[in-house]
């Protein structure tokens, strides 16, 4: 097998292209809320710093810019291997669909652009702009979070629900730009992303000043950097399970393949239990735990509702049993891991309507630091349940993954180049982050950002750390 | 309004060009700037130079590549399936390069800022030269309308090889010109002729790569050989005045001139071939006509793109103004 022999090997892409892309998705999906809504954190300790001359909030916005800008670059690099990805392993997608499909992502470049320019002019105005007016460069950046987020989301919403489109003869001959952005799942997908991102950051940046505390570092600024975020993903994580429901129901209405999936439910019934946990073998729910009438309740108000079971799909067009379990487990683990972070936040609210304080137990504090893995932890299987739900498509009813998936070059060799180089730019994050935390744990009295925060005076030179 | 998408595509490219290859440039000059001790002084000033900037130069690779799938499916499909090679390396290189940098701004440990630097540097020369190879294969023709072509031989061409080693050096030229101009606003003597040094080698090479090129050329891409010198020529002998110009200027006059004409020139190089190409996607085998995507996309690019320069060219601007003033430095 000379060269061209290896580059163009194994006519099976399938498996490599989607672990690929799952892995890459992964990956990108996990900075990307350090991107969007850690910069809402930082304005939020920004202005307590400003308005109330608080120097412990102000060094802690610097710092999580400091973060920021690590994290921006790597979701920055992250996406545009995302960006490649879409033409080198789903040309079939990108040929047929690219017309439709291109146009949320045309959209985003804005939003990038106006997300890599402010952050860049936040974090590296620290030190000679002056307060106010570097407070406000921050702004565009959360605002072009949103928007960032809208118009990606919108892109994955086209491929669940696609509309805006009319195809004949297998090429899109006409296209409506509005219907394609405004897809029947964007509402509904937006809104829950969006929140998500504000729940991760959070719940991470919380947990990292939790950790601090319970190693006894009780000091004002740790309980300021655990309480602005905490208290930002304590509002959010309530509305988000409301949300959750919601979508739960719009899913079951409009995509009923993929709640079939979510449910594991093998044939069309009513008085459907919610079965959770449990692995189908042999067209049989196995070891779950069914709760009587509840699948039924939740997605029609009443134990009547039919709910449209696998069986309902043409074979040819049914997803395999493993990829149901997958879509399954995935719901049940996020819809658990929100509960969990539904109670520790019902935990905190408690105890700070009683006294003003954080609840006493060092066990809200063990709570609270591994909320982060679990947000994490909600936001893939999310993801999970979106992406595997869809299968046998990719673009549902219009291009099955099979013919999406490229038929050219060897998949698995790109696969490996992007897992080491993907594993050592993780490790390499983790590594500076770590260091950046214990270089400033070292120092004790550092001077704070602008200098003394009188307001509205010039910027002073502060000492870098 | 095919050919309004094919304008924005190219100004893609040729805003990716300029300024990202100014930062590419920056860090392939890393490489020359010996060990960590004595490479200090010019890796921290080139640093200064384009850490508040990269990533939003970056961006515009991003918008090519969008504006490419969405108002050229099938041509850009057909790039995918035939190109993957060069393409996969220069998205690894991308990444080892954004975060070799951004890492190596935070860590302190030697050995750590040396693997960090290296990431950074190495992956500086890869990028630009995979995604010359790509320009160079699209340009000769080699990719099938139906994509697919063959995997090695489409990219590592006469024409592809010469449009990689162009990208490299032109985007060192572009750099130490820039870097001569910040050094002489900064009034940092020492490095003004050390950038001006390394202006003048890689546009030598420029230079020769070009003259050698067009000879290599005409026996690898006739078509394109012809057309450049043809309704190409003007806009070839424009780079070819302004970079020398660029040159001569590099320490007289006012500090923005050169890096002005370098500008120019590079500007040029990009706008011959994409005159050289038209009408054509690829080869003479799929027109712009024929590959575009229906027309309401089309307009919706446009309308994007009118949005994308109302939105940022101000922001842009404020961000250049503001890093020229020294306003924007490491926290
Ligand atoms: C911190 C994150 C987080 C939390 C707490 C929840 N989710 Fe979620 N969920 C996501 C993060 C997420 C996500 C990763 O952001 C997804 C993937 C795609 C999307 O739009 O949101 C998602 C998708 C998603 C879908 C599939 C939507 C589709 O494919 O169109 C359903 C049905 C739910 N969620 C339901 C819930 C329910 C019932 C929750 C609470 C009890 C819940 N989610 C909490
Ligand atoms: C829900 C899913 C996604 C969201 C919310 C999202 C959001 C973001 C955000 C906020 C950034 C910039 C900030 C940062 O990196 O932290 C970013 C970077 C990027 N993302 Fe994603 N992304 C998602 C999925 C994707 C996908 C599927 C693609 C491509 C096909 C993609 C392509 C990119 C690119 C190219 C960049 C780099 C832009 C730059 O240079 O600044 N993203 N993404
Ligand atoms: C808005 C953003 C996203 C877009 C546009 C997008 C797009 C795609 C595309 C085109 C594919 C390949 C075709 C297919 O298998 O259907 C895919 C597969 C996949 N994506 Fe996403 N994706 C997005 C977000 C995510 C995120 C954040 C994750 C994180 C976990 C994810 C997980 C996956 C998985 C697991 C697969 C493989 C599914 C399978 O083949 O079984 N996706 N996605």
């Amino acid at each position: 097998m000379g060269l061209t022999g290896l580059l163009a090997a194994d006519p099976t892409q399938l498996l490599p292209a989607r672990e690929q892309m799952a892995f890459t998705l992964g990956f990108h999906i996990i900075v990307v809320p350090f991107g969007t809504a850690l910069p809402f954190l930082m304005m939020v300790a920004n202005y307590r710093g400003l308005r109330y001359a608080d120097r412990d909030a102000l060094l802690l916005a610097e710092r999580w810019s400091k973060v920021a800008a690590v994290l921006f670059a790597v979701g920055a690099v992250s996406g545009t291997v995302l960006s490649f990805e879409m033409g080198l392993l789903w040309p079939g997608l990108m040929g047929r669909f690219g017309a439709a499909y291109g146009i949320p992502f045309a959209l985003e470049g804005i939003f990038f652009f106006l997300e890599a320019i402010f952050i860049s002019i936040y974090i590296y105005g620290w030190k000679r702009l002056r307060p106010w007016p570097h407070f406000w460069s921050g702004l565009p950046v959360v605002l072009a979070g949103v928007g960032g987020t809208a118009s990606v989301v919108a892109a994955n919403g086209w491929m669940n629900l696609p509309g805006g489109v009319t195809v004949r003869g297998g090429r899109v001959v006409d296209v409506r730009p509005l219907e394609v952005f405004f897809n029947r799942a964007f509402w509904y997908e937006f809104l829950h992303m969006f929140l998500a991102a504000y729940i991760v950051a959070g719940f991470v940046v919380a947990a990292v000043y939790a950790v601090g505390l319970l190693r006894g570092r009780r000091d004002r600024y740790h309980r300021v950097g655990f309480l602005i975020p905490f208290t930002i993903a304590a509002v959010v994580t309530p509305v988000q399970v409301l949300v959750g429901d919601l979508v739960a129901r719009e899913v079951f209405h409009r995509e009923p393949v993929k709640f079939a999936a979510m449910e594991a439910l093998q044939h069309t019934r009513d008085h459907v239990p919610e079965t959770l946990g449990g692995v189908v073998v042999d067209g049989k729910v196995r070891y779950g735990v069914e709760v009587p009438d509840l699948a039924s309740l939740l997605a029609g108000f009443s134990p009547a509702t039919r709910v449209q079971g696998l069986d309902a799909v043409p074979p040819a067009d049914q997803p395999s049993q493993h990829l149901v379990n997958v879509v399954h487990l995935s719901f049940d683990i996020m819809v658990a891991l929100s509960l969990l972070l539904l109670a520790l936040v019902g935990w905190f609210g408690l105890s700070w309507w009683r006294r003003r304080d954080l609840p006493p137990s060092r066990w809200f504090l063990r709570g609270a630091a591994s909320s982060g893995v679990l947000a994490v932890g909600a936001l893939e299987t999310g993801w999970i349940v979106t992406e595997v739900g869809r299968q046998p498509w990719t673009v549902v009813g219009l291009l099955r993954t099979v013919d999406a998936v490229t038929t050219h070059g060897n998949v698995w060799l790109f696969f490996t180049g992007v897992l080491i180089i993907y594993m050592a730019v993780g490790a390499g994050t983790v590594l500076v982050l770590r260091e950046m935390h214990r270089r400033w744990q070292a120092q004790d009295d550092v001077v704070v950002p602008y200098g003394p925060p009188e307001r509205g005076s010039p910027a002073r030179e502060a000492v870098p750390p | 309004m095919s050919d309004a998408a094919a304008a924005i595509l190219l100004t893609g490219i040729l805003l990716y060009v300029v300024f990202a290859g100014a930062d590419f440039g920056a860090g392939l000059w890393g490489l020359t700037a010996g060990g960590l001790t004595r490479g200090r002084q010019p890796r921290a000033f080139m640093e200064a130079a384009i850490g508040p900037v990269w990533e939003a130069n970056h961006v515009w690779l991003i918008f090519s590549l969008v504006v490419a799938w969405t108002s050229f499916p099938s041509a850009f499909a057909a790039a995918m399936t035939t190109l993957y090679a060069p393409l996969g390396l220069a998205a690894l290189g991308i990444v080892l390069r954004g975060t070799g940098f951004a890492f190596r701004r935070v860590v302190i440990r030697s050995e750590q800022q040396r693997v960090a630097s290296a990431a950074f540097e190495v992956s500086s020369i890869i990028t630009p030269f995979f995604l010359g190879t790509v320009v160079g294969a699209l340009a000769s023709g080699r990719v099938p309308a139906q994509g697919g072509g063959d995997a090695l031989r489409s990219w590592t061409g006469a024409t592809s090889l010469l449009a990689g080693g162009l990208a490299v050096s032109a985007s060192a030229t572009l750099a130490a010109v820039f870097l001569v101009k910040d050094a002489r606003l900064r009034g940092v003597v020492g490095l003004q002729s050390y950038f001006a040094r390394r202006a003048r080698a890689s546009a030598a090479v420029v230079l020769v790569l070009s003259l050698v090129g067009l000879a290599v050329l005409s026996h690898d891409a006739h078509r394109l050989t012809t057309r450049l010198l043809g309704r190409g020529l003007p806009l070839l002998l424009l780079a070819l005045v302004a970079g020398l110009g660029a040159l001569l200027l590099l320490r007289a006059g006012r500090p923005w001139v050169a890096p002005l004409l370098a500008v120019v020139a590079v500007a040029s190089l990009v706008l011959a071939w994409g005159i050289a190409q038209y009408p054509y996607v690829l080869g003479t085998h799929l027109s712009i006509a024929e590959a575009a995507a229906p027309r309401p996309t089309l307009v919706s690019v446009a309308v994007i793109f009118g949005a994308a320069l109302l939105v940022c060219v101000p922001s842009l601007t404020l961000l250049y103004v503001l890093h020229q003033r020294g306003r924007l430095v490491e926290p």
